[in-house]
Formats: structure tokens, C-alpha cells, sequence
């Protein structure tokens, strides 16, 4: 397809401003640009239809089943959407005075609560951009709360060798190391691993519960326990959260300081790669170090700063909101359940299908597949059959994560799904199983039915070419 | 149902049945009584879409919407042609995940493909990535990047952004990078004596907090003389009348990208956008889509360079992003293709001149002046004898005034103002004076 | 799978040559096989020193990094420019495509000659 800079003629475009009604007041010779960006020249029709086609080559919600695992790919309301879009929000200066954003004010209060409450946190902060933004503020927290006490020995945040990799990132960028902890064979923290690997040093501990192959830490009392001995502070990585939302709270569980992805778990569209918003909340002994703004105020009084310019990704808190006041107190468990429903249901149909789990039993929100026995015996991967299920319109699940599981594939249905759907997805992946089965090479080619073929990504990074290249003249 | 799950509840209860469970304690038979909830969450109860509507609206109604908005900071207020926000909203853009799964995803990755060529094209820089949160972000990851370990200091403009320096303060923080804030000297960054052996990079913005030209190549000189890398944080709508960043010697170019289409929306999503050098590429932080082929031979675009990034590279990665601006991103580009070169020029020389003439007819009113001397874009400072009454003034008339500093009022004009708003302005101003002389 | 009877290993992996006091360091073919396409190496910088038995640098193939440790402890004398460039030759020639010549070694890991890196190899394998 062409690339919008190839549908360019000289001269085109749209008037789009009246003209100046002013005195003419060029820019000084010594800063005016000499030569002008290479922009498209285009009428909006043809730009219409660029888009158009666009859309076509993308892949939404609306577009299909999504079991993308730990990404939370549920229904987007529509009325979040046309909520964002009310002028009264859209049409505010992020540094109008108080009394004239009273709605936005309310709005970000009545977020706060209902996360505070769900979560079980006593403040929370809705200033994070997306979720790995709020693991880089919910360590700086922590760092900021144990320098403030003159423990400045405490340099090592532990991570599970299942974590995603935000959570080593996020604990390098706040300065400290980490400590990997093993897990159990049976996908779960190890507890001697844990008390091992805790001592004067230990900063905290990030975890995910459910855990990254969709398991409930049931020790996890004792889990918050160890650290808090060893001096350490316990982060709630809130990637999923969708499992246990109003059934069980990270508070409750001994956790400090956590993090939402709004995105994720409050029904707010992932917009093909953002925005999203990833508030942290935390126990009262953190409020002090909470962030602010230089120009908004309102930091705590020992406060890490800021991470961002402004309040937050406020439109996006605003979809969240509309989300939260459908729900309400009731179906906030409900659609936690629906989730963990859906998935073992989806979970259960896949391994009547053949299928083999990397953790039997029941699941939380997600589950992960191995597909080790496959390759063996066909030399089938797991990226052949996610690919294969492009075929049938399903989007993959998450391959190759976690790490700690071989030819991975990990399922996250969502509640928003109707048995129908996760029955034909469980019919569809029967089939490629199948497929692999008899015809192994076919499989090697997959997808056939899309607008590009498998592309050589190899050459993508070994030559690298991130702009388009204008013709010379 | 308010919990949007499609299933009946007997549908639910024949998969409860399935899987040879009762009911939902049964799914969460892991999770310790200690910590199950049986209760309510002192939320309050699910209401129907009509009933959350009517409370949204009731939410958007009682904030002021201003009819002229003379206050930027960080924030501007553009005209948005109909086709940005309409393209911007289709479903499949919106909904989409990250573009991981690239044969059903190639929409995403070349709009993603276009607008780094875009900001290449405003920066003069040699290559983008696909966004970060904001331009805060942008500039303190921007630093992060010309992390060496012989070098361990940041020296920052004090004409910068405020909250742009507290973001860069805070990033450092973590890193354990030292922050230096230049002094201001009328307005502008004074770099003399400042950059050393130690300092990694300097980061200034272009136009500055304060609306002022900087002399970027005179900093970028400096800088360099050091063996600093020069970051340039510019605002992307001038770029089609001001010098890129690249020409007068920018190491890496960052901004804020919400002047090209996106609302105000109280602060955000708004659009970090970084570029740099071909030197510097592989150092850029996110996501960033590259072109190659598919096995027929077909243009096919991917997430490239993926090694560099935290999924991966795990706690040896750069930074921890992950989610990025991507819609944001898209935005940007719709905006800059309805606008094309001309039309971006053109919205540069309105702001400039109209920000000029609204100088220039407050400074004819007796008691006010320009707060600070030299050229200026489409911010100014004024000095004024009675900030709160001249921004009450004109608040009863619909128009947000100049942001209040400590020394004075930091007004902006963009292309939306008309004259007959500014000569209001005037008006209004003089008339709140005339009483307070 | 090719062996050289004139290099010594690690265990890790890499091969070393030593001439006229001068180490040069690279991957053997079971690494560059294991990795799959090499797209970029990140080298340390001429004068630098490097450990014996720490990481010097890695190696990315699209879905992976891995880091490469150094067999010896001394000082980086020069880096292989060419495959900043063109690093599909760590997969095409990795016994010419040396990563990093070391001089003013102090110090060795544990090296293997051919015959020992074969059984560690076929034991991984």
C-alpha cells in the first residue's frame, strides 16, 4: 500500500484558516526556516480514503476475538468514548483556576475513590501515563520512603523470574538491582527462595497476583509477610487485576504500593499501542512522597515529584469513571468473575481439544499453553498455530511469555466474551491442531489470508529503515 | 449489563456447570478467606447508561469552558479541522492493541511508520520513535539517553518548562544523575561556565517557558565545545516557519506534540515525541516501526529493534516504556496532513503575528510593559500593575487570560484568536486598569 | 558443527586466540547457531577493561539478548567496526568475525581446548 507521502502532489491541500486579520509580522530572518518540512500535500478526500484503508489493515476489538493474555483486551464501551468527547471536558486548560474546573476536580475524586476502594489503598494518584509509568513512580515511592529514613542500604528490589519486563526495567530506572526470585514448579513464588533472597538490601518485592501464569499466590499473606520482616515494602503489579477486581483487594493482602492499568482492567481502549493510564495507590506511611506538579501543586510534603507534565491522562480517567459508575459496587465482582469464568472455560474446552496446560487446575483470568510437545513431534511452534489462528480471525494470545514456560501461548478471554465465541475459538485451535498434525509445512506458512505475509524482521533490524526516503529532486 | 458480559445468567450458570464448580467461590477456591470479599465495596450502586450519562454530563457542565482561551504554557489551543478528530475516532484505530501481530496490524504500523517520518521532517532528524506519555516525559528520557558513565551530569535550562524540569529532576533522581538549572538571563538560558568534563548533556527548550527565542546554535555550541549532547525540547506547530532543531545543531529533538490536533483536555493524553541523530537511533527508548518485506516480497512494516526494549532486554533496558501515545501519534499525523507544509506555516505566521499585535496593543496601555526584552513567538510576559483584576475582568467575558507568574503574565495567541477577541482583550484590560490607576 | 583445534573455549561460549600477547575474542558456531540472526552487537570501547568471566558486550537476534563474557581480564585494544555494520558475519563466519582484540592480560577464565568444548557442547546440545 502506499505510504501517504507517495499520494503527495505538489500543490494540493485544504484552506483551512481565514486569513490574517492582523498587521503582517514576519519571523526574524535569523530563525525562519529555510527549507520546509516535506509534508503531504493532499486533499481531504484522498486523505480520507488513506485512513480508510488503514483501518482496514488493523485489527480491533470491534474487529474480532482478542484473548491477547495479560493485556486485558476486553469490550470498549461506547459510552466512554462519547463521554471523552464532551466539551466540557475536552475544551479545559490544563491550567485554568480552581474554580473553574470544579467537574474535572470531581472527576479525578471520585477515580481516586473508587480505585482506593477497590484496590484497598488509602491514597492514589491518577498522575501516571500508562502502567509501566506507574511501577517507575510506585518504586520511587519506596526508594523515596526508605532514603527519607536514612536506610540508604536498601538498593535491591526482588522481582519474580515470571515477571513481565517492565518490572526489572522499572526497578533499573529507580536506580536500584535486581534479584531475580525462581518460581516453584508449580508456577508459584518460592518461599525458602524468597527468605534467601531477603535481607538488609531489600528494598521490596514487585509481584503480580493473580501471577503472570495466571495463578493466585494463596501464600500470599505469608509472601508480604518475609519482606515486611526483612524491612522490605511490597509493590502490587495491578496488570491483573482484572481477575480478582471486588474479590479480593492487594491492601488486604499486605501490599504497599500498587499500580492500575486503566487500559487493562477499567475498559479504556488501548488505541493501538496508547494512551492508557497506570494510577499507583498506596498505604497512608507513603502519601508524603506522593507526586505533584511544579505548576499544579499538589504533592505531599516529602514528594518524589513528578512524572509527567500536568494532572494525568485525564480523558482517559474520564472513560475509566464511566466505566466505574456502570459497574458499581455489585458488578465489579461480576465482571472479575466473568473473567476467571470465561477463561476456564476456554481453558478447559482447549484441553479437551488436545491441548496442554503449563499449569493444570483452575486458573484466574488468563492460562498459559505449552506447546513443547508439539514442536517435538511436528516441529510445529507456537508462533505457527498463533499465526494459523489469523486465518480464522482470532488474534493471537501472547506467545512466548512467560519466560519460564517453552512454545508458551497464554489466553486471556475476558469476561466480555460470549460462550460462543470462546467454544469456536476452542474449535478453531482443534483444527490447527489438527492441521499440525497432518500437514506440518502448511502450517510453517501461515497466515495466508492477510494483507502481508510473515515479514522479515531480521532484516527490519539489521538494517534498519524508520522513515520513508523522499525521491531525490 | 452494567458489567458489560454479554452471557445470560443461565448461560453462566451451564459454564459453572462445565467445569464442575457451583459458583464463583469455587473459581477463587485459591484465594484465602483472610482476604475474599463478601461484601459490597462502599461504591456506589451500578446505574443504567442513561443515568451514567446524565452524572458525566452533570460532571463536564460544571467546568468553565472559556470562549477565548490567551493562555498556553504548555497547553495551546489550535484550530482542529473536522477530518483529525473523525479519522482519529475510527474503531479500529482506537481499539487496537499494539501492533505486535504485524500481518493484521500493518494500518497501525504504517500510520506509526508516517508519523516518525513527520517528526523527522520537523526536526531535521535522522530518526523517530512511535511517542512517549508527553513532551515531559520525552525530555527526561531524552537525558536518559546521553547517560555515559564518565559523564554524570544534566545541566537544564531554567527557562525550560517547570514541570518539564521537575519531570527531568524526578527521572534523574532514579537514575542517580546529577541536575543542573542554568540560570535565566532576561528571559533566556545563560549556559556560561556551566557545561564541563562531568556534563552529559543540556537540555533547552525552543520557544522557551517564557515564549523567547533561544540562540540555539550559540547553546548547541557550547554544549558541544563541553562534549555535551544538546537536547532541544521545541514546540512542534512552529516548525513550519522556525529553523528544526537539527540545524542549529540538536543532538536529540523532543516536544510536545498536542498542539498538532489534539484538545486541551485538562492536561492529556497529550503526545511525547523524541528523535535524534542516525548516530544516537539505536539509544531512543519504545517502540519504533520499521519497513522491510514479507517473504513474497510485499513493503511490510514491524516493531523493530526490539532487543533495545524491556520485554526483552528486561532490567538492562533503558527504560521500563511500554504503552506509548500511539492514537495521540495518529492524531498528529491526520493534523499534519490536512495542514501540509503550507498550512502549517501558515498557522505559524498567525500565532507569530497575532501574539505580536495583542504585545504590542497591551504595551500601548499606560503601566504595562514587556516583562522581558528580545524576540519572542507566541508566548510573552507582560509586567502589570493588577493581575487578579485584569484575569477577573476578563474571565467575565469568556476569556482565560495570561497564565500568572512571579513576573508577570504569560499571555499566548494562537491562529483561533481573531482581532476583534484581542482587541476585547484590550479593551477589558484597559478598563480594569482605568479603574485601578 | 565447526570446532577449530587452534582456539580454546569458554563454557559460555566464546572462542579466544591469543597472538603476540594479544586476545581476540568471538562467538563460536554453536552460539551464533543458538542465537539465531545476529541483528546488532553493542562492543565496549577501545581502552576499556574488561573481566575476565564478565559480560564485555551482547549480542541481539530479533527476539533475544544474550550477554557475551570475556574469557580473559585486560584492556580493549580494538573493536570489530564491521560488525557494528554488518553483523550477519557473526553468523556467517563466527571464527573470523572476532568481536574484541584484549591486550595487557592479567588474567583467564577457565578456557577448553577443541575436544572439551565438543563433549560441553554435545552435553548442552
Amino acid at each position: 500500500m502506499e505510504l501517504i507521502f507517495e499520494r503527495s502532489r505538489p500543490g494540493r491541500g485544504t484552506d483551512l484558516l481565514p486569513p490574517l486579520d492582523v498587521p503582517e509580522c514576519p519571523v526574524p530572518e535569523e530563525f525562519a526556516r529555510k527549507n520546509a518540512p516535506r509534508l503531504p500535500e493532499i486533499g481531504e478526500s484522498d486523505l480520507s480514503r488513506h485512513y480508510q484503508a488503514l483501518a482496514r489493515r488493523a485489527f480491533g476489538v470491534c474487529d474480532g476475538f482478542y484473548p491477547l493474555g495479560s493485556c486485558t483486551m476486553k469490550y470498549n464501551p461506547k459510552l466512554g468514548e462519547d463521554m471523552a468527547a464532551l466539551p466540557g471536558f475536552t475544551g479545559i486548560h490544563p491550567l485554568q483556576p480552581a474554580h473553574t474546573i470544579r467537574g474535572c476536580q470531581l472527576a479525578m475524586a471520585q477515580t481516586e475513590y473508587a480505585l482506593a476502594r477497590i484496590t484497598g489503598m488509602d491514597r492514589v494518584t491518577l498522575q501516571p501515563a500508562a502502567g509501566a509509568h506507574g511501577e517507575f513512580t510506585g518504586l520511587l515511592l519506596i526508594k523515596a520512603y526508605h532514603v527519607h529514613r536514612g536506610d540508604t542500604g536498601r538498593t535491591v528490589i526482588l522481582v519474580p523470574d515470571s515477571a513481565h519486563g517492565t518490572n526489572p526495567a522499572s526497578a533499573t530506572m529507580a536506580g536500584f538491582t535486581v534479584r531475580n526470585i525462581p518460581s516453584t514448579a508449580e508456577g508459584l513464588v518460592d518461599l525458602e527462595a524468597l527468605k534467601a533472597a531477603c535481607g538488609p538490601d531489600t528494598a521490596g518485592l514487585m509481584l503480580t497476583n493473580p501471577n503472570t501464569v495466571g495463578l493466585f499466590e494463596r501464600d500470599i499473606l505469608a509472601i508480604t509477610k518475609i519482606v515486611h520482616e526483612a524491612g522490605g515494602l511490597v509493590y502490587y503489579d495491578g496488570a491483573n487485576l482484572n481477575a480478582i477486581m471486588g474479590v479480593a483487594r492487594p491492601g488486604d493482602m499486605g501490599f504497599d504500593v500498587c499500580h492500575l492499568n486503566l487500559h487493562k482492567t477499567f475498559a479504556t481502549p488501548h488505541g493501538g499501542g496508547g494512551p492508557g493510564s497506570g494510577p499507583v495507590g498506596c498505604k497512608e506511611f507513603l502519601a508524603p512522597f506522593m507526586p505533584g506538579s511544579a505548576l499544579c501543586g499538589n504533592g505531599g510534603e516529602h514528594s518524589i515529584g513528578q512524572v509527567r507534565a500536568f494532572h494525568a491522562n485525564f480523558l482517559v480517567v474520564v472513560k475509566a469513571l464511566t466505566y466505574l459508575m456502570r459497574l458499581g459496587n455489585s458488578r465489579v465482582a461480576e465482571a472479575a468473575q466473568g473473567a476467571v469464568l470465561n477463561a476456564n472455560y476456554l481453558k478447559h474446552k482447549l484441553e479437551e481439544a488436545g491441548y496442554t496446560a503449563a499449569f493444570p487446575g483452575l486458573c484466574m483470568h488468563e492460562f498459559v499453553l505449552t506447546l513443547e510437545g508439539l514442536k517435538k513431534e511436528t516441529g510445529v511452534s507456537a508462533l505457527d498455530v498463533a499465526k494459523a489462528m489469523l486465518d480464522d480471525g482470532i488474534h493471537p494470545p501472547t506467545m512466548y511469555f512467560p519466560l519460564i514456560v517453552h512454545e508458551a501461548l497464554m489466553f486471556e478471554p475476558t469476561e466480555t466474551e460470549a460462550p460462543e465465541t470462546l467454544d469456536r475459538a476452542a474449535e478453531v485451535l482443534a483444527d490447527i491442531l489438527r492441521r499440525a498434525k497432518e500437514d506440518p509445512e502448511a502450517l510453517h506458512a501461515a497466515p495466508h489470508s492477510t494483507v502481508v505475509g510473515r515479514p522479515d524482521e531480521t532484516a527490519a533490524a539489521r538494517h534498519p529503515v524508520v522513515r520513508y526516503t523522499f525521491p531525490e529532486g | 449489563m452494567g458489567g458489560y458480559l454479554p452471557a445470560a445468567p443461565e448461560e453462566r450458570r451451564r459454564q459453572y456447570e462445565a467445569l464442575g464448580l457451583s459458583g464463583p467461590r469455587d473459581l477463587y477456591r485459591d484465594v484465602p478467606d483472610e482476604v475474599y470479599i463478601d461484601g459490597p465495596l462502599d461504591l456506589p450502586e451500578p446505574k443504567s447508561e442513561l443515568a451514567v450519562r446524565r452524572a458525566m454530563e452533570n460532571l463536564a457542565a460544571q467546568n468553565v469552558r472559556f470562549s477565548t482561551i490567551l493562555r498556553g504554557a504548555g497547553a495551546y489551543d489550535h484550530y482542529i479541522p473536522a477530518a483529525v478528530s473523525r479519522i482519529a475516532s475510527k474503531e479500529e484505530f482506537v481499539t487496537a492493541y499494539t501492533p505486535y501481530q504485524a500481518e493484521i496490524s500493518q494500518g497501525v504500523l504504517q500510520s506509526i511508520f508516517e508519523f516518525q517520518t513527520m517528526i523527522c521532517e520537523l526536526t531535521g532528524m535522522d530518526a523517530s520513535n512511535a511517542s512517549v506519555y508527553d513532551g515531559a516525559s520525552a525530555a527526561a528520557e531524552g537525558v536518559a539517553m546521553c547517560r555515559d558513565r564518565n559523564r554524570t551530569k544534566a545541566v537544564v535550562s531554567g527557562a525550560a518548562h517547570p514541570d518539564v524540569i521537575a519531570t527531568i529532576k524526578t527521572y534523574c533522581f532514579g537514575a542517580g544523575t546529577e541536575v543542573v538549572v542554568a540560570p535565566v538571563k532576561d528571559g533566556r538560558t545563560d549556559l556560561t561556565g556551566l557545561v564541563d568534563d562531568q556534563t552529559a548533556c543540556v537540555y533547552i527548550q525552543q520557544p522557551n517557558f517564557y515564549g523567547l527565542l533561544e540562540d540555539g546554535a550559540a547553546l548547541a555550541q557550547m554544549a558541544h565545545e563541553g562534549g555535551a549532547k544538546l537536547i532541544a525540547g521545541v514546540n512542534p506547530i512552529t516548525l513550519g516557519v522556525l529553523e528544526p532543531p537539527a540545524a542549529w545543531g540538536a543532538d536529540i529533538a523532543v516536544g510536545e506534540g498536542q498542539p498538532l490536533g489534539l484538545p486541551l483536555s485538562w492536561g492529556g493524553p497529550y503526545l511525547g515525541f523524541m528523535a535524534t541523530t542516525h548516530a544516537m537511533m539505536r539509544k531512543l527508548p519504545g517502540r519504533i516501526v520499521g519497513e522491510t518485506t514479507d517473504k513474497d516480497g510485499n513493503r511490510a512494516f514491524v516493531l523493530t529493534m526490539q532487543a533495545r526494549e524491556q520485554h526483552i532486554r528486561r532490567e538492562k533496558a533503558s527504560s521500563n516504556i511500554c504503552s506509548n501515545e500511539a492514537l495521540c501519534a495518529l492524531t498528529a499525523s491526520v493534523y499534519l496532513s490536512m495542514m501540509g507544509p503550507g498550512g502549517l506555516k501558515q498557522v505559524g505566521e498567525q500565532c507569530y503575528a497575532k501574539a505580536h499585535y495583542l504585545a504590542s496593543e497591551l504595551c500601548k496601555l499606560p503601566g504595562v510593559k514587556l516583562h522581558f526584552p528580545g524576540p519572542f513567538f507566541h508566548e510573552f510576559v507582560t509586567d502589570l500593575p493588577n493581575h487578579n483584576g485584569v484575569l477577573s475582568g476578563l474571565e467575565a467575558k469568556g476569556i482565560l487570560g495570561g497564565l500568572p507568574l512571579r513576573d508577570g503574565l504569560l499571555w499566548c495567541v494562537t491562529e483561533k484568536q481573531t482581532k476583534a477577541e484581542l482587541d476585547q482583550t484590550v479593551a477589558i484590560v484597559k478598563e480594569v486598569l482605568g479603574i485601578w490607576n | 558443527m565447526n570446532i577449530p583445534n587452534e582456539l580454546q573455549y569458554t563454557r559460555s561460549h566464546e572462542w579466544l586466540l591469543v597472538e603476540d600477547g594479544v586476545a581476540a575474542v568471538g562467538l563460536t558456531d554453536f552460539a551464533q547457531d543458538a542465537l539465531g540472526d545476529i541483528v546488532f552487537v553493542n562492543l565496549p570501547q577501545p581502552g576499556d577493561e574488561v573481566n575476565a568471566g564478565e559480560a564485555f558486550g551482547d549480542v541481539e537476534s530479533v527476539k533475544a539478548v544474550s550477554d557475551v563474557i570475556s574469557p580473559v581480564s585486560g584492556v580493549v585494544l580494538e573493536i570489530n567496526e564491521e560488525l557494528v555494520d554488518n553483523p550477519a558475519l557473526v553468523n556467517e563466519d563466527p571464527y573470523g568475525a572476532w568481536l574484541i582484540k584484549v591486550e595487557q592480560i592479567t588474567g583467564k577464565e577457565e578456557l577448553l581446548d577443541a575436544g572439551a568444548y565438543e563433549a560441553h557442547c554435545a552435553e548442552e546440545g
